[in-house]
């Protein structure tokens, strides 16, 4: 196979959720003395964005996103460590996870896989995650941007109280605070002081991107 | 051998509804909730209930028992709202209602002005839950919906939903004194699209549940189909297959006749309609609303 055949193959495949073709191709790729991060950014992160794009057209369905996302994460799987070995960055960390009290998580993860899809690295913490949890996963990861998701007007309220818990660890400004979920709406992330919302998993991406963007241009040099 | 099967009664102020294993299905209509409904949370919001008289108009229409009320608008004194929207329907209909919250003083609000024995929606096994919610269902004589999961997960096992269950029934029976009757289990549906074999497991805990404890159930009938094409048709083929393994009740919207026709047809197959005559009234109601 040519190199581009190869990422034909990736990207194809990928849309189609066949994780072991994924894979292989993959090590061909790998083998063919391809870049790990022209197979990232050349086929797996399109292909990821086509599956989002067409979910959120409704031409997918969640079965279709799901082993789209795992089709990718196996690649990562293998790419991850050669990707650090070449100093590769992504373009941000994202700690996510439900509220306490908050069981759901199908929205959680479709957000997840349009965020790595687009080159987060994205730390889980699941559902259910009390407010001292998320404050010890940010000082354990560090990252950009934290996530909170309610999917029940009963389990918004949650939001305050991670926030409250992060301000009194002091790591309110460390961190960028986004907040979703099926319930949620602009109005209410303002009302509890989150720096950014959105609507559904693609604009996640890109309201994190922006987000992203303004705080580095704000930190200096 | 199996436990007796019980039969919890729910009443407005004039009218009673049962649920039981070997009655007619009980459809309990969802639509009175505001999540996310735009303009409705904004009428809310605004101390404008008048949009709730259409929701119950259509769902007794499309042949609603029981009637499912939740008035969860954000930054707004969800208490308050309950108890004017129930008192409002119960104004508008002699059907039952199931108070929706899992905020305990709206819950409170709700029963303290509902005329007749409610239906409460909901409880977890959850220590703290269940030492808040069943004192207020207790003192109003009213029935309780249980879900069989706790603070850590909902459990994808079989036995941990059996298990939890019979905490939860133990607890309400023994420590509060309510009776199993007006306890009702939510198996817990969960979507279809994420996971293939969650279908199958919540059929098992039904008919768990059913023959160990003999406890009605209900469930949120629109989870299975979520994030899945034609989502009526799964609607329509979920429900009868959950009745027969021991469903005798769902939340769901009942403007699909799609469902609602599959769940008589179940009723009249599995012997709890006699004679078809509900069945058959429903078809001559058709024809006369045709003619």
């Amino acid at each position: 196979m040519t190199p581009e055949e190869i990422l034909q193959g990736l990207y194809d495949e990928t849309l189609v959720g066949n994780g072991p073709r994924v894979l292989e191709l993959t090590e061909e790729g790998l083998s063919a003395s391809m870049e790990p991060q022209t197979l990232l950014f050349d086929a797996l992160i399109p292909s990821l964005e086509e599956v989002g794009a067409r979910f959120e057209r409704g031409d997918f369905f969640v079965p279709e996103m799901l082993i789209a996302g795992k089709a990718m994460a196996g690649a990562m799987e293998r790419l991850r460590p050669l990707l650090a070995e070449t100093g590769v960055q992504t373009i941000g960390k994202f700690l996510m996870g439900t509220v306490k009290g908050d069981v759901h998580d199908i929205g959680k993860n479709l957000v997840n896989i349009m965020l790595e899809g687009a080159g987060f690295e994205v730390i889980d913490l699941g559902v259910q995650v009390a407010p001292e949890k998320f404050v010890s996963a940010i000082e354990e990861h560090q990252p950009d941007i934290v996530g909170f998701s309610a999917f029940l007007t009963t389990t918004m309220p949650m939001f305050k109280a991670n926030m409250n818990a992060l301000e009194k660890a002091g790591m309110r400004n460390d961190v960028i605070v986004m907040v979703g979920g099926a319930p949620v709406t602009q109005e209410y992330a303002d009302a509890v002081g989150a720096d950014g919302y959105a609507a559904d998993a693609s604009q996640t991406v890109k309201r994190a991107k922006a987000l992203l963007d303004e705080k580095r241009s704000m930190v200096p040099a | 051998m199996s436990a007796p099967r019980l039969e919890t009664v729910l009443r407005s102020a004039s009218q009673e509804v049962v649920i039981g294993h070997d009655r007619r299905f009980c459809l309990i209509g969802e639509r009175i909730n505001p999540t996310g409904r735009k303009v409705f949370q904004e009428q809310l919001r605004a101390g404008d209930l008048s949009a709730i008289a259409r929701d119950v108009q259509a769902q007794v229409e499309g042949g609603a028992d029981v009637l499912d009320v939740n008035m969860g608008v954000p930054l707004t004194d969800e208490a308050d709202l309950l108890a004017k929207a129930i008192t409002m329907i119960q104004e508008l209909t002699d059907k039952p209602i199931c108070i929706d919250s899992s905020v305990v003083e709206a819950l409170e609000a709700g029963l303290s002005v509902y005329q007749g024995r409610a239906l409460v929606n909901s409880v977890t096994a959850e220590d703290d839950r269940l030492a808040q919610i069943l004192p207020l269902v207790k003192k109003h004589d009213a029935a309780i919906i249980a879900l069989p999961n706790d603070e850590d997960e909902i459990p994808m096992e079989v036995e941990k939903r059996v298990e939890l269950t019979r905490k939860i029934i133990e607890v309400a029976t023994k420590e509060y004194g309510i009776a199993a009757a007006d306890i009702v289990i939510d198996p817990l549906a969960m979507p279809i699209g994420a996971d293939q074999t969650v279908v199958v497991t919540v059929l098992e805990t039904m008919s768990r549940i059913r023959d160990e404890f003999g406890v009605n159930m209900t469930c949120g009938a629109s989870n299975v189909s979520f994030g899945m094409p034609s989502r009526h048709a799964l609607g329509a083929t979920f429900l009868p297959m959950a009745m027969l393994a021991g469903l005798t009740s769902a939340i769901m919207d009942t403007r699909t006749p799609q469902i609602v026709e599959a769940v008589k047809a179940a009723d009249l197959l599995l012997g709890h309609d006699e004679w078809g005559g509900a069945w058959i009234a429903a078809h001559r109601a058709r024809q006369a609303a045709s003619a």
